[in-house]
């Protein structure tokens, strides 16, 4: 177990070397325009080059990578060009914002869709399995820009009941959070629920249950006791890789809803080429990967005693 | 022997010319997948005939803010679906926005299936330093936010159909790759395999010819999941402002230049949203009657 995890890391610190290098890479192509970004367009070429300059732009590629480099590995994460700020500064809260927002989209979305993923798997090919089926087809084929121009035209424009942005200016505001979680759960559940489902429908087919029922046990108890323990495993293991797709799935809805989150925090700085800040950014996309791919695979032996035991 | 060469080519085709009849008896077998296949051609028509069933020019200005089923003060006509803030007719927009949607998506999903396919053949049948390789460097593009990707690779390249075309491509190629490695891995054992390197065959011969059509399977139900997929990503691109330039009719773009104005006029946002998610359901309808279809078999 313990040289699996140092395998892991190893493997995560490799992916992260080369996703830097490679984004430092694609943020070469285009050096003019970062200036461009800081200074506006009505900058003269003049000030454009002194700014670069003074900033490093001018030494070569590999000195800026290494300094960069060994800034990072001792917790210094540079300056953001963007917000003026050192990176660190912004991304912390940022990170927070958006771990609450997680929260409760995972707090919502999980005992949601095992439930729904229980009930269809339990009969498959019931009148209860095709319409949860059907529903969470529906609810997956809506991209979340979109279900969030739908609800914000019920619940704002219609209604009038929740606000339509989540700037959380005045401080935290529930209600401000209703509809981004409501958004982040509708796309994401019904995935969730059909590998569920799959799973569940899986293990009623296994021998052990039919002895259970053919033994005379009540059918909530063969459930209960019989099938949910081996039914639960794989959904542990998408609900773990669901924490990865949050961290980009979270882009579109903060974007949207002018939450200030992490999401919206990379698009800025992708769309600035703020180089640190998305350099720091990635990093902990890469970190949160690794993560929660590590915890799956951790987890799943675990709560598998065949490969426990074996 | 030139003979049995032919003979065995032209069984080939008969047999899958059954199969492809079988295929839509079975679609019709599945009201799921028919559905599915009802709405996407719905929109291959409305694609097909954009000039000649559009009421007005997508891209001229004509009576701003307009409400759905107001009337075209200065002209004749009325607009079904109502007006942008530039006074643009949107059903015109959206019925000429669904042929550059039908256009790029196929067009983006066929060119990382092309990279994808040829990454996990190799993969999966070199095993070894390739695998290891190819796998690591899927892993990397996989590791990161999709969405960044498309982000930093169109901010890079700049916004056009063909970069869209481009930056899917990166994005979704490791995914299939992962997909055919593992298909080739169990696939490459078959005793057709060691039939066609005892022949002398060389690699890449038995990759595509032997191997890959009897993966076909699992990657026709795959391509309509993505084919959606990619809808989606389209849509999302043209929303954060990335997709094709204007006054090119885009869905997603449709969405973005409206959204400041979208709570005081919700009708410009939500006909593209429609559009866009009956566009993605019908794939994944259709994705669904065909997993049902071949689990059955």
């Amino acid at each position: 177990m313990i040289i699996f995890i140092v395998r892991r890391l190893g493997i995560m610190a490799l992916t992260m070397v080369v996703v830097s290098v490679t984004l430092f890479l694609l943020l070469e192509f285009t050096p003019g325009n970062v200036a461009t970004k800081v200074l506006g367009p009505y900058s003269s070429e003049e000030q454009r080059t002194l700014w670069l300059e003074a900033h490093g732009y001018f030494e070569p590629l590999w000195v800026r990578y290494f300094s960069w480099l060994g800034n990072f590995v001792t917790g210094d994460f540079g300056e953001s060009v963007r917000f003026k700020v050192p990176v660190a500064e912004v991304l912390w809260p940022r990170l927070w914002n958006t771990v609450v927002l997680g929260f409760w989209v995972f707090a919502v979305m999980i005992p949601l869709s095992l439930l729904l993923g229980v009930l269809a798997g339990m009969r498959e090919g019931s009148a209860l399995d095709r319409s949860i089926s059907i529903t969470s087809i529906i609810t997956t084929s809506i991209p979340e820009f979109a279900s969030a121009v739908f609800l914000a035209a019920i619940f704002v424009f219609w209604l009038g009941l929740l606000p339509g942005t989540s700037t959380m200016t005045g401080g935290f505001d529930w209600w401000q959070l209703v509809l981004p979680v409501m958004v982040l759960v509708i796309y994401d559940f019904g995935y969730v629920a059909r590998m569920t489902r799959a799973s569940m429908a899986e293990v009623m087919t296994t021998p052990y249950i039919r002895t259970a029922i053919l033994k005379g046990l009540p059918y909530r108890h063969v459930i209960m006791r019989h099938a949910l323990r081996n039914a639960l495993i794989a959904p542990f293991t998408v609900i773990m890789l669901q924490i990865n797709w949050l961290l980009s799935g979270v882009i579109v809805v903060e974007f949207f809803f002018a939450y200030k989150g992490f999401g919206a925090l990379l698009l800025e700085a992708s769309l600035n080429q703020d180089i640190y800040l998305i350099e720091a950014c990635a990093m902990v996309a890469v970190f949160v990967a690794a993560a929660t791919q590590t915890l799956a695979d951790v987890g799943y032996t675990y709560l598998n005693p065949r490969i426990r035991f074996s | 022997m030139t003979d049995l060469v032919d003979a065995l080519d032209t069984r080939g085709m008969v047999s899958s010319a059954v199969r492809a009849v079988s295929f839509f008896k079975l679609l019709r077998e599945s009201w799921v997948g028919m559905i599915g296949t009802g709405i996407i051609g719905f929109w291959v028509v409305i694609a097909l005939l954009a000039p000649l069933i559009a009421p007005f020019d997508p891209n001229t200005p004509l009576q701003p803010f307009a409400k759905p089923l107001t009337e075209y003060v200065n002209g004749d006509g009325i607009f079904w679906l109502g007006t942008d803030h530039l006074g643009r007719d949107i059903l015109s927009r959206v019925i000429w926005g669904s042929r550059t949607v039908l256009f790029y998506a196929p067009l983006a999903t066929a060119s990382a299936y092309f990279v994808g396919i040829l990454m996990g053949l190799a993969a999966g049948y070199y095993r070894g330093r390739v695998d290891e390789f190819l796998s690591f460097l899927a892993n990397v593009i996989l590791s990161f936010p999709v969405l960044v990707l498309y982000i930093l690779v169109i901010t890079t390249i700049g916004s056009s159909g063909i970069n869209i075309v481009i930056a899917i491509t990166f994005a979704s190629a490791p995914g299939i790759m992962r997909i055919v490695r593992g298909l080739v891995l169990d696939l490459r054992n078959r005793d057709y395999v060691a039939a066609a390197q005892t022949r002398g065959e060389s690699s890449w011969y038995i990759m595509l010819v032997e191997i890959l059509p009897n993966a076909r399977g699992p990657l026709i139900v795959d391509t309509c999941l993505r084919l959606g997929y990619v809808v989606i990503t389209i849509g999302v691109l043209g929303f954060l402002g990335l997709g094709l330039p204007p006054p090119a009719p885009d869905w997603g773009g449709m969405i973005n230049e409206a959204r400041s104005i979208a709570l005081a006029f919700p009708h410009m946002t939500v006909i593209p949203c429609i559009a866009i998610s009956s566009l993605v359901l019908g794939f994944n309808l259709l994705a669904d009657g065909l997993r049902e279809i071949s689990l059955r078999d």
